[in-house]
């Protein structure tokens, strides 16, 4: 990035001299509501869990519930991100290469998990894959909602923008005469997709995956109706915070929020260096 | 056309089978994941004929979370707005140390899980905290009253216009506003005349974005609201409990309110990114 090249040899000076006004006032104010929206309640949080103690921390932690909860949540979000990542792929490739009827309207409602709010989807998907459900009763005696199976499918829908939307941008770029050249000197199609397009295609495949996951991980609203939130078996844990939440143990809440939050930031850390590897390794993303 | 050009596939491409099954595997996985449980909203908010649905949206406490909601959004997107603006003046128009960093930083609400967003705020406010008794005691109720979930909305919804308005005006340099001022106008003319109409639908995109957020929330806003009915209900907390209460097609009317402005949304974006391109509707999510 040139900004962080013109700030090195700025060396100590805060700033570059320009003639723009408004830079105390701007930063200034987006300091302030920064850290009075943000920063100070998200410390506060920490600082209330680190109040807990290394022991009292852990004992929350290692509580089978806690970690039963944890384990759904994790687990759930990545089976989601994995299906996200095929059907993703598969269908960012078919919008950015096919031309059939109804494209547009689909490339465009591929972008509804982002919009519709959360608590419809999931009423909708709970209604959709019970089973009296339009879905549901298809697959009795095998039951979808209300299993952890029920949450997989509601983090599918809220994860399937993240990979698509990260996929298709690069898949536009491709150069046609790449594929072109692989064909001319006799790979195969399979070949070349598989060997030629994907490989260059893992840092945005890689960065969907982290940012459903990462998602999943956090989602709620879509998730709790659909789950039967059983506990031990199908509770998620940001429903486990609120459980805690309403049981005034806030203690409970803080610690399991605290490991969430880490986790997060380590999540946002390494969609981060999958980046800056792919532009190190690709050129831009 | 001769039978010997219908015949010919361009070796960089698949042919007319695996593209047909290809649109129609993504066709099924949409169907299953977003088109059905999107038409089972409507459906089951109709499923009683239109004088059910007309007297679910005009029930006192439907009504009330009608206008809670929208009270909610317009205070929280335009503040969004106007810190969005800021941020993104400060950030593009200048160089300062640690820029990246603030970045970060802005775009952090959107790795932390809605429940935790909301926990941040009761930790700062409720019973254990210093400021809360305090508050309280001159007369102030943040926690479980319309301040809470207006914070809680503010905190989610907090990166969405600034993270549109930071690339595009990154992208449009400082040029245009260089010549405003080296000809005679104020710092305030040339934001209003000239950096304002130049970021206008990339900010019209935002706002949509940022808006569409702040009235389908759900987890954050559930954790402060407390849901007091006709005090602190808002639409997608008023899903739930009329869900809870098994009152389907009440639940269903109100969600369905709730998916049309989802498909507004999609629409109003779909429209700005084909008038406007991608670019100057900001292209990550």
């Amino acid at each position: 990035m040139t900004a962080s090249a013109t700030a090195n040899t700025a060396g100590w000076r805060m700033k570059q001299p320009s003639i723009i006004p408004g830079f105390g006032l701007t930063l200034g104010f987006s300091l302030t509501y920064l850290s009075l929206i943000i920063l100070i309640p998200v410390a506060g949080l920490l600082w209330r869990s680190a109040e807990l103690g290394w022991s009292g921390f852990f004992a929350i932690l290692t509580d089978e519930r806690t970690l039963r909860a944890l384990y759904v949540s994790f687990g759930t979000a990545f089976l989601a991100a994995l299906v996200n990542v095929v059907f993703g792929t598969i269908l960012a490739w078919v919008l950015t290469r096919y031309r059939f009827p109804g494209r547009r309207l689909i490339d465009a409602m591929v972008d509804l998990p982002f919009a519709l709010p959360t608590a419809v989807a999931g009423i909708a998907f709970a209604a959709l894959y019970a089973p009296n459900g339009w879905v549901g009763s298809l697959f009795m005696p095998f039951r979808i909602a209300f299993t952890p199976l029920g949450i997989v499918i509601a983090l599918i829908f809220i994860g399937l923008p993240f990979v698509v939307r990260t996929v298709q941008p690069l898949m536009e770029e491709i150069d046609r005469e790449v594929e072109e050249a692989a064909a001319t000197l006799g790979a195969n199609r399979f070949q070349t997709i598989f060997k030629v397009l994907l490989p260059g295609l893992t840092p945005a495949v890689l960065t969907g995956f982290a940012l459903a996951f990462a998602r999943g991980v956090g989602e709620y609203g879509s998730v709790i109706f659909i789950a039967g939130n059983i506990p031990y078996v199908s509770e998620i844990a940001p429903l486990l915070i609120v459980i805690r939440l309403e049981e005034f143990n806030y203690a409970g809440a803080t610690a399991i929020a605290t490991i969430m939050l880490l986790i997060s930031f380590a999540m946002l850390l390494v969609i981060n260096l999958i980046q800056a590897w792919s532009r190190r390794r690709y050129g831009n993303v | 056309m001769s039978d010997n050009r219908r015949t010919f596939r361009s070796p960089a491409d698949e042919g007319f089978f695996t593209k047909l099954a290809l649109v129609a595997l993504s066709l099924v996985f949409l169907a299953f994941f977003l088109f059905m449980p999107l038409v089972s909203v409507f459906v089951h908010a109709f499923a009683d004929g239109w004088d059910a649905y007309y007297e679910a949206l005009i029930e006192p406490d439907a009504w009330a979370a009608i206008q809670l909601t929208l009270t909610v959004a317009v205070i929280a997107v335009p503040l969004n707005l106007v810190f969005g603006l800021c941020a993104a003046w400060a950030i593009a128009k200048f160089e300062f140390k640690g820029k990246a960093f603030l970045i970060t930083l802005i775009d952090l609400p959107f790795s932390i899980s809605p429940v935790i967003s909301g926990l941040v705020y009761v930790l700062l406010f409720g019973t254990g905290s210093l400021l809360g008794p305090w508050l309280k005691s001159h007369g102030v109720e943040i926690l479980f009253a319309v301040p809470g979930i207006v914070l809680a909305t503010i905190f989610v919804t907090f990166p969405f216009v600034a993270r549109e308005l930071i690339p595009l005006m990154q992208d449009q340099g400082t040029g245009d506003e260089e010549a405003a001022l080296s000809l005679g106008a104020s710092g305030w003319q040339t934001f209003w005349y000239v950096t304002l109409p130049n970021v206008k639908w990339g900010l019209l995109y935002g706002v949509l974005l940022c808006n569409a957020r702040a009235m389908g929330e759900f987890g954050a806003v559930s954790v402060v609201s407390g849901r007091i009915r006709g005090l602190t209900n808002t639409m997608p907390l008023h899903v739930e409990i009329l869900y809870n209460e098994y009152n389907m097609v009440a639940a269903f009317a109100v969600a369905s309110l709730l998916a049309l402005l989802a498909l507004v949304t999609l629409a109003l974006k779909t429209l700005l990114e084909l008038r406007f391109g991608a670019g100057a509707a900001g292209g990550r999510h």
